[in-house]
């Protein structure tokens, strides 16, 4: 009886706190249909007639930094930019593994040591390097992303690459496979938990990244959202309230679809980076 | 394996990644380095000029007082996240109704990026601080509270989902054994479950310990270093010192150097001083 007692009162603790937790959230929410003027004047208020105006920050917010397009471009660097990584780097993983030598060796302790390199260390110089050599696009900030991701990606792929007995690779070797086959056919699939996980810690990083797009994309022609909503600030002078809450929650919408769907991989992707970093 | 067959396939697996990493990292750095003992504005017109930004760096009042800021705001965020992480993580590990709505929840703010982290904080701080007719970039300090409640909200479920993988990893039977033993609750937690978990500590203080001291987005969204840069952390000082300020293009290399050795130092003390408490299972 007594342990049921306390069963109970966890349960009503953590729901008001879970409440409390989202409340954030909610504010901005109620705050996307109010008019710009209440905004700073009564946030916490529920928008009532004179306060409310529909949807209009949102056309304003939309208008103003053209969220689609935005959408669009985090969308398809976060997308093209994951598949990428996850594609090179386990190749170079297996490869630096397998194959033991001073080349490979200096490799894997460069990949290790880049992850300890704060951005600030080299945005200068690689946002310069990427103008020159005009990868300030869509196309060429991937190759960025490979390049400046690839050390935790390495790092976690070779610490699971070692888990697997080499007897497997070995007997594909004598059947006839070259390297790409048995990496394809063989190894890929036993990697497939690692690959989800490397996934969505990129995921994570590369869909809300708002410094290393800026510097290196040309922001006149591309913008991500994190860009768009700065912008929104920056451009402007006084902050336009309504817009802002309005593309906030816009801002938020596919982050908690990503969430419902790949909730599991999420929770199994963080722990997994904690234990191999 | 036959190493010669795989030799032959070496730069098909090893290049891309090696040339992106190149690009993305080995060059920057290395050019980075040489930059911050030179005087330039693009990176064509260097002209090497030995230790004098260094000297600059540590006579710019604002950095000094952005390295005291940062040093304190890691500290304060570090024991904080770490402190409430742990207890949620101990507390949804005991039979309760509705745990895994509640792990759910309290992860959710970690998926949302800095700079809409920074805007949601803006307002309901704003509107708090209505009631006492003053705003956010009234003080530094608020501006230093601020952060850290937008950190806690946002890491604390992050860390909690680390701290409950390591309880779920402790075997039952310990805890068991001890309890016959006739430890209290307290000693348990202290000499059984503390000990067992330095690994998830380790992560844990590793990881809140790197994000405090290299945090931006959030930084420049929520008070964009106001009033007057004094609530603007060490990441923040060096952008602006980048582009805020023409001519000290080398100095803001300098800065970033420093801020390097520094997170590197930090990192490595840090991870020897845990480790060591770890225990062999």
């Amino acid at each position: 009886m007594d342990k049921k007692n306390k069963v109970t009162f966890g349960t009503i603790f953590f729901s008001i706190l879970s409440v409390l937790w989202l409340f954030p959230i909610f504010v901005v929410l109620i705050n996307s249909f109010k008019k710009k003027t209440y905004i700073s004047k009564m946030p916490f208020s529920i928008p009532t007639d004179k306060a409310f105006v529909g949807l209009k920050n949102y056309e304003n917010g939309i208008k103003k930094i053209g969220f689609f397009q935005a959408f669009g471009c985090s969308l398809w660097i976060t997308i093209a930019s994951v598949a990428v990584i996850i594609l090179f780097t386990s190749m170079c993983a297996w490869y630096i593994t397998r194959v033991k030598n001073k080349a490979t060796g200096s490799l894997y302790y460069l990949c290790v040591f880049s992850m300890i390199v704060p951005f600030q260390m080299v945005m200068f110089t690689l946002s310069k390097l990427a103008d020159m050599m005009h990868m300030g696009n869509p196309m060429g900030i991937i190759i960025v992303y490979l390049g400046f991701g690839a050390g935790l990606a390495v790092f976690m792929f070779c610490g699971f690459v070692k888990s697997i007995p080499i007897e497997i690779e070995e007997a594909a070797m004598i059947d006839g496979c070259n390297p790409l086959e048995i990496f394809f056919q063989v190894v890929l699939p036993v990697l497939k938990p690692t690959c989800i996980s490397v996934a969505i810690l990129q995921t994570m990083w590369i869909w809300n990244d708002y410094l290393l797009p800026y510097l290196v994309l040309d922001i006149t022609k591309y913008k991500t959202i994190p860009i768009a909503i700065q912008y929104l600030k920056g451009g402007y002078g006084a902050i336009d309230m309504g817009a802002m809450m309005g593309m906030l929650v816009l801002a938020i919408i596919p982050i908690v679809i990503f969430y419902m769907f790949c909730q599991r991989y999420i929770i199994e992707g963080v722990v997994a980076g904690a234990v191999k970093g | 394996m036959n190493t010669k067959s795989m030799k032959k396939y070496g730069p098909i697996f090893v290049l891309p990644t090696f040339a992106a990493f190149l690009i993305g990292f080995i060059i920057p750095f290395i050019m980075g380095i040489y930059l911050s003992f030179c005087k330039f504005t693009t990176v064509t017109d260097a002209k090497l000029v030995g230790f004098s930004n260094y000297l600059k760096v540590f006579q710019d009042p604002t950095f000094v007082h952005s390295l005291w800021y940062t040093a304190l705001f890691t500290i304060v965020s570090v024991i904080t996240i770490n402190l409430f992480a742990f207890t949620i993580a101990m507390l949804l590990t005991k039979a309760m109704k509705g745990t895994n709505v509640f792990r759910t929840v309290f992860f959710m703010p970690n998926l949302i990026g800095g700079i809409v982290l920074g805007y949601i904080w803006q307002l309901i701080i704003n509107g708090v601080l209505l009631y006492f007719d003053r705003t956010l970039t009234y003080s530094a300090t608020y501006g230093f509270w601020g952060l850290v409640i937008l950190m806690n909200w946002q890491q604390i479920g992050y860390m909690m989902i680390i701290y409950i993988a390591g309880i779920q990893n402790i075997p039952g039977e310990l805890i068991e054994a001890a309890k016959i033993d006739g430890a209290s609750k307290w000693q348990i937690l202290r000499n059984v479950t503390i000990p067992m978990l330095m690994p998830s500590i380790t992560i844990c203080s590793f990881l809140t310990l790197t994000n405090g001291f290299k945090l931006f987005d959030q930084n420049m969204a929520l008070t964009g270093g106001a009033p007057s840069d004094k609530s603007q952390m060490l990441a923040l000082n060096i952008f602006d010192t980048f582009y805020g300020r023409t001519g000290w293009e080398g100095v803001g290399q300098a800065k970033a150097v420093i801020f390097f050795i520094l997170v590197a130092v930090i990192a490595l003390i840090q991870l020897r001083a845990t480790r060591s408490k770890e225990v062999q299972q």
